[in-house]
């Protein structure tokens, strides 16, 4: 019987370049304008949201991807966090789930039941109901979710309304896609692998709880772009901003192995999408690739209300996350993000 | 000039930046590297590469989905030219033999089945005390069975006439290649090669001493000799 593999490269860094993806987007038809869609696929969210009533909005997304680890148990909890960022990057709610599975009918289904109990546990820690699914037989495991949830249309975050003057407020450490990288090749240390799934298992439940109390004006989650991909589409053609490296949190290690070129497709793309866009004032090599790296289940990347930084990034840090300050928005300038 | 011939088609990133390094590391006497890819991506990560190790660097595009990125890796000490070796290591990993239900289209990253402190000592170039023809049989099958195993060795120390192994003319060396290609560390004894007369005809892995073999197997978690 041929071989079947579980984990051949995953996580985010399998999603398809931005640059490649937008001119197929560019091409579709575009639907009627119904004034009820808020966020569709006209903006860069990878999220929609429909207003059913004044006060109420569904939140739709979806997410999945092959595995990036051995443990299937974990990658379910990976995936599931993953999907369901996206509803809490609105600073929505979840409230339904649904499986997105694929997977090689000749292979052991215990594995397939380890996935989906890692995802299910996640679905519930994030306060909604894994209702069904989907499942192709495929040569390749595959594992995600469907995500449905609420917001108040009033109070919902987009990615693209940052203001002049924003503080710029990251969540998670960054790196996890150059250290699942020198996983693959048996180059990343024990402690630095728990590390970044410690960080991708965990909700950005709490973080968005915690931002709802402060002036929010946008909010993404860092994934499969990499930090300096979501920070170019936050600032949307309209905006600048001015990142500080030395704030960027990153993971322990994940710097080591960028200067060991353990370097993944995804991150190459991303800088081929963003770099025109990009100053990097004195900036190592590695600390570019750490800053391009593709995010599986990243942090939170907010947006908010200068006042508020302080507090905000304060309640985070007590609440055990490692939010941290990375830069403002400014007025839109020559250069659109500028690193020092 | 040392010219190495990394073939990484096939081979998800990292791993082509991974064995180009490889590959410029054991060039001591300076010389060329040429990788062989199969994406643009992979091209640009190459040169990302290049660039930080300062090596001159040039890309060329061969066939649709093939290219060649060529690296010069510069001397650091005199280099006596009249010694000029040139020799080709072709890393190949056979798609088709090891991943056979893989679209070989599409690359995918292979994840690491080698398995830390497995080391396999080959001290001679037949398997088990009997006929000298069944031997070198049962050797070639146990190599290519070793390609096979969901788990690789780390290591593999090949010594007295285990040194033929890894030499042109054997029979095993397809397989040798296929688990170097893995990122098996595949080391023969450089005072047998002399002593056989195989020193110019090492084509897999590199060249050891008794010290590092000592050292490997006292390292080593468990320990496969056939």
């Amino acid at each position: 019987m041929s071989e079947i593999l579980f984990c051949k490269g995953g996580g985010c860094t399998a999603k398809l370049g931005a640059g490649v993806l937008s001119h197929v987007l560019e091409l579709l038809p575009k639907p009627e304008k119904d004034e009820n869609l808020l966020i569709g696929y006209d903006s860069k969210d990878d999220a929609a949201v429909y207003r059913l009533t004044e006060n109420l909005a569904m939140v739709q997304t979806l997410d999945f991807f092959p595995p990036m680890i051995e443990d299937p148990y974990l990658f379910g909890k990976i995936a599931a966090a993953n999907a369901l960022s996206d509803i809490f990057a609105m600073g929505g709610e979840v409230k339904t789930a649904l499986n997105i599975v694929c997977f090689p009918e000749s292979m052991d289904l215990n594995i397939l039941g380890e996935i989906m109990r890692g995802g299910s546990e996640k679905v519930i820690e994030a306060g909604g109901s894994l209702v069904g699914g989907h499942s192709i037989a495929d040569e390749s495991v595959k594992y995600g979710l469907s995500v449905t949830g609420v917001v108040n249309p009033k109070k919902m975050w987009a990615n693209n309304q940052g203001k002049v003057g924003d503080k710029l407020i990251l969540t998670k450490k960054l790196g996890v896609g150059i250290i699942c990288s020198a996983n693959r090749i048996g180059e990343a240390s024990k402690e630095a692998l728990q590390e970044a799934i410690t960080s991708m298992i965990t909700l950005n439940k709490q973080a968005a709880e915690i931002a709802k109390k402060y002036e929010i004006h946008a909010a993404t989650d860092v994934t499969g772009f990499g930090f300096l991909g979501h920070l170019h589409e936050m600032m949307d053609g309209k905006l600048s901003c001015r990142i500080i490296s030395k704030e960027v949190p990153i993971l322990n290690e994940a710097l080591v192995y960028a200067d060991e070129f353990y370097l993944t497709a995804a991150a190459q793309k991303n800088r081929n999408y963003v770099e025109e866009f990009v100053h990097f004032e004195n900036i190592s090599f590695a600390m570019e690739e750490v800053l391009l790296d593709p995010q599986t289940s990243g942090g939170l990347l907010l947006a908010v209300e200068a006042n508020d930084a302080m507090a905000m990034v304060r309640e985070m840090r007590e609440a055990g996350l490692p939010a941290v300050m990375v830069g403002e928005i400014t007025e839109k300038k020559d250069v659109e993000i500028w690193v020092e | 000039m040392e010219i190495k011939v990394v073939d990484a088609r096939g081979l998800a990133c990292p791993l082509p930046v991974v064995n180009a390094k490889k590959a410029t590391a054991e060039l001591k006497q300076g010389g060329k590297v040429s990788v062989l890819v199969d994406n643009e991506i992979a091209v640009q990560n190459l040169q990302k590469f290049a660039k930080q190790k300062v090596y001159e660097c040039m890309a060329k595009k061969l066939a649709p989905q093939e290219y060649e990125v060529t690296m010069i890796v510069e001397v650091k000490k005199s280099v006596e030219e009249t010694e000029d070796v040139t020799k080709v290591v072709t890393e190949k990993i056979d798609m088709g033999v090891r991943r056979s239900n893989e679209d070989e289209k599409t690359p995918t990253c292979q994840p690491d089945i080698r398995k830390k402190g497995m080391v396999v000592v080959l001290s001679g170039n037949v398997c088990g005390t009997g006929e000298e023809k069944l031997g070198k049989a049962l050797m070639k099958a146990f190599v290519f069975a070793l390609t096979k195993q969901d788990q690789l060795p780390e290591t593999i120390l090949c010594y007295n006439t285990g040194a033929y192994l890894t030499c042109e003319g054997a029979d095993t060396l397809e397989d040798m290649k296929s688990l170097e290609a893995e990122g098996v560390k595949i080391l023969t004894c450089g005072t047998c090669l002399d002593f056989y007369g195989l020193k110019e005809k090492l084509v897999v892995g590199s060249v050891t001493n008794m010290y590092e073999m000592v050292e490997t197997m006292e390292q080593a978690q468990n320990i496969i000799s056939p």
